[in-house]
């Protein structure tokens, strides 16, 4: 055996001890990192969910919790219908193009049926809670209040279809989640489809 | 040293038992009676003590806290008004604890001030101040988790506020905050990972870096209010000729500013625990409701200065990050201030009128910035928010320039001192 040390060996083995050992150290990162996803109970907790409209008066909301957020349905009234015409030349997106909502409800009552109005309660800026302020002229929010949400927080605003008025801090109109309807007076949220889960 | 060494390992008793086989007498003396303050400090220099004191207070507390807390959505609120109610000074431990994060970051801001005045953070000096602010990084960390504890609803609105940040990251956005979250929101099992992360995971982080600061500190030495250092001039011993052991001349003085602090920090614990809204905010003597947002919603006040930024900054591109950016921006920026100072002299007292000014409005803008962060938004302090925002950006950004112009005095060889 020779004296002479192969330096060229030895940084080969070192460097590929080193690579071995980093693999390994991501494959045992995977488990604790992915320990931290939403559990299969979480998962099935946030699954689908019926409401029963049957008992919404006309221009009342109503709340219902889903995966912990808010979900508003509001029976619209023709009169608050026609607000919106009124609240489109001062609203950031007036056509849902940069926010989140199904394809059917990407028009001006952002609804399958303009009737009812499903949308989630959480403000598109930082998550808080919109309040309705469904009176025009509201005088908590401002003289010229067309009616709608106005999130106490920030103070973003959004008119009767929870579309975003200009100069606010919220980048886009409130989220519509995915809903059906099962019968005319039960809407499924967190579904497109009308079978049951 | 060499004599005193052998001396040491040749003394015979217990304490002679235990250094033949671990350096206390050599970490005594290398940390405490032979560790070289300079001579002119003054009290600013009592706030790096004080964060390791009310370090300890929070260790102690939040130990006995965990002992009848319950980390769980459906009992933490419960537990607390428990611990508060039915624990034998149980309103003392929780008291401690809560007072205990706002004096955290009072003491800690003054001594990030002091260093800003005195150049502390100039060479040799960059990692130690690095180490620093991973601390601080830490300290944000650990309080805005905790905060989510008492499951009141400030807390958990806070929490969303907060967590959301992170959604607003393009592309991974969604996906980083529900596996931050664990749920589709803020839930039971948000609440029992926070725990984990504030009783364990960050403080061992915290407790390793502070060892990690302490031993950067004495590697190079203490800076101090004239900027100079004191190692340049030593005597035939090879002891620094403006130095004074840590013990006892300075842990004399840091008692005094122990006690001080402590009659302050008692006082509020026993007079003012909520400090008017301040470090306990009224909302959150509310359980939390994932369905009803506070009217307003502030974090501590501590976080104020950030979150005025973030307010400041309007959507823009269909997009809310800016702010984002802004927000961490403004800390990401005291990394570099090693190398945007460029002045050549370390302390306020040789620096120029322009160098004195920019601190001056740097400190002026922290305090506006905090004021306009805990009030609800509104046009003047939109603006207000916005111009002070700038301020505090362009101190770090136009440092490189303004450091470099400004005129400086003469820097004493030694270090000023009267005895008295």
């Amino acid at each position: 055996m020779s004296e002479e040390v192969d330096l060229g060996r030895r940084r080969l083995l070192t460097t590929a001890t080193a690579l071995t050992g980093a693999v390994g150290a991501v494959f045992t990162a995977t488990p604790f990192l992915a320990s931290w996803k939403p559990s299969a109970r979480a998962k099935a907790m946030g699954a689908p969910i019926e409401i029963d409209l049957s008992k919404l008066e006309p221009g009342s909301m109503l709340k219902v919790e889903w995966r912990g957020k808010p979900v508003w349905v509001v029976r619209r009234t023709p009169e608050m219908l026609k607000q919106l015409d009124q609240a489109t030349p001062f609203l950031l997106d007036p056509k849902s193009d940069g926010s989140v909502q199904p394809e059917y409800a990407k028009n001006e009552a952002r609804a399958r049926n303009p009737e009812y109005f499903v949308v989630l309660g959480v403000c598109t800026h930082l998550g808080c809670s919109p309040l309705p302020k469904f009176e025009a002229a509201d005088v908590t929010v401002s003289a010229d209040w067309p009616g709608g949400f106005y999130c106490p927080c920030h103070g973003s605003k959004f008119d009767l279809s929870g579309r975003v008025f200009k100069g606010v801090p919220a980048p886009a109109n409130l989220t519509v989640p995915p809903y059906t309807f099962v019968t005319d007076t039960r809407v499924m949220v967190g579904s497109d489809t009308s079978q049951t889960a | 040293m060499g004599n005193d060494s052998q001396t040491t390992s040749q003394a015979g008793g217990l304490w002679g038992w235990i250094n033949a086989r671990f350096p206390l007498d050599s970490m005594l003396k290398e940390h405490v009676t032979e560790y070289y303050a300079p001579k002119n400090f003054n009290y600013w220099y009592v706030f790096g003590v004080l964060s390791l004191v009310v370090l300890v207070i929070q260790l102690v507390s939040g130990i006995f806290l965990t002992m009848n807390y319950k980390p769980a959505a459906a009992d933490a609120f419960a537990s607390v008004e428990y611990i508060m109610r039915d624990v034998e000074w149980g309103w003392l431990i929780r008291y401690m604890h809560s007072t205990g994060a706002s004096a955290f970051f009072i003491v800690v801001y003054l001594h990030m001030f002091r260093a800003l005045m005195y150049g502390s953070y100039r060479a040799p000096r960059e990692l130690l101040w690095i180490f620093g602010m991973l601390i601080y990084l830490c300290l944000m960390a650990e309080a805005f988790m905790g905060y989510l504890l008492p499951w009141g609803n400030m807390s958990y609105w806070g929490a969303q506020v907060i967590v959301s940040l992170f959604g607003t990251i393009p592309v991974i956005g969604d996906s980083l905050s529900e596996w931050i979250k664990g749920d589709y929101f803020i839930s039971d099992i948000t609440l029992n990972r926070f725990f984990a992360l504030h009783v364990i995971a960050i403080p061992l982080i915290l407790v390793f870096l502070v060892v990690a600061h302490i031993l950067a500190l004495h590697e190079v030495g203490s800076n101090n209010p004239d900027g100079v250092e004191i190692k340049k001039h030593k005597d035939a011993n090879g002891r620094p000729l403006d130095g004074v052991a840590f013990h006892p001349y300075m842990t004399i003085k840091d008692l005094w500013g122990i006690s001080v602090f402590l009659m302050i920090y008692c006082g509020i614990i026993f007079f003012a625990p909520t400090f008017g809204g301040l470090f306990l905010e009224a909302p959150n003597f509310d359980p939390a409701n994932p369905m009803q947002t506070p009217p307003h919603i502030a974090p501590v006040w501590y976080f104020t200065p950030f979150y005025a930024m973030l307010r400041a900054v309007p959507s823009f591109a269909g997009t809310q990050v800016w702010g984002v950016l802004v927000m961490f921006g403004a800390i990401a920026l005291l990394f570099f201030l090693p190398w945007l100072d460029k002045s050549p002299v370390k302390s306020i007292r040789y620096k120029g009128p322009i160098t004195k000014f920019a601190l001056a409005l740097f400190a002026v803008s922290f305090v506006v910035l905090a004021y306009c962060g805990m009030k609800p938004p509104s046009t003047t302090l939109l603006l207000t928010s916005r111009i002070f925002t700038v301020v505090y950006f362009a101190f770090f950004l136009l440092m490189p320039w303004y450091s470099r112009i400004d005129a400086v005095k003469a820097v004493p060889e030694r270090v000023t001192y009267n005895a008295h």
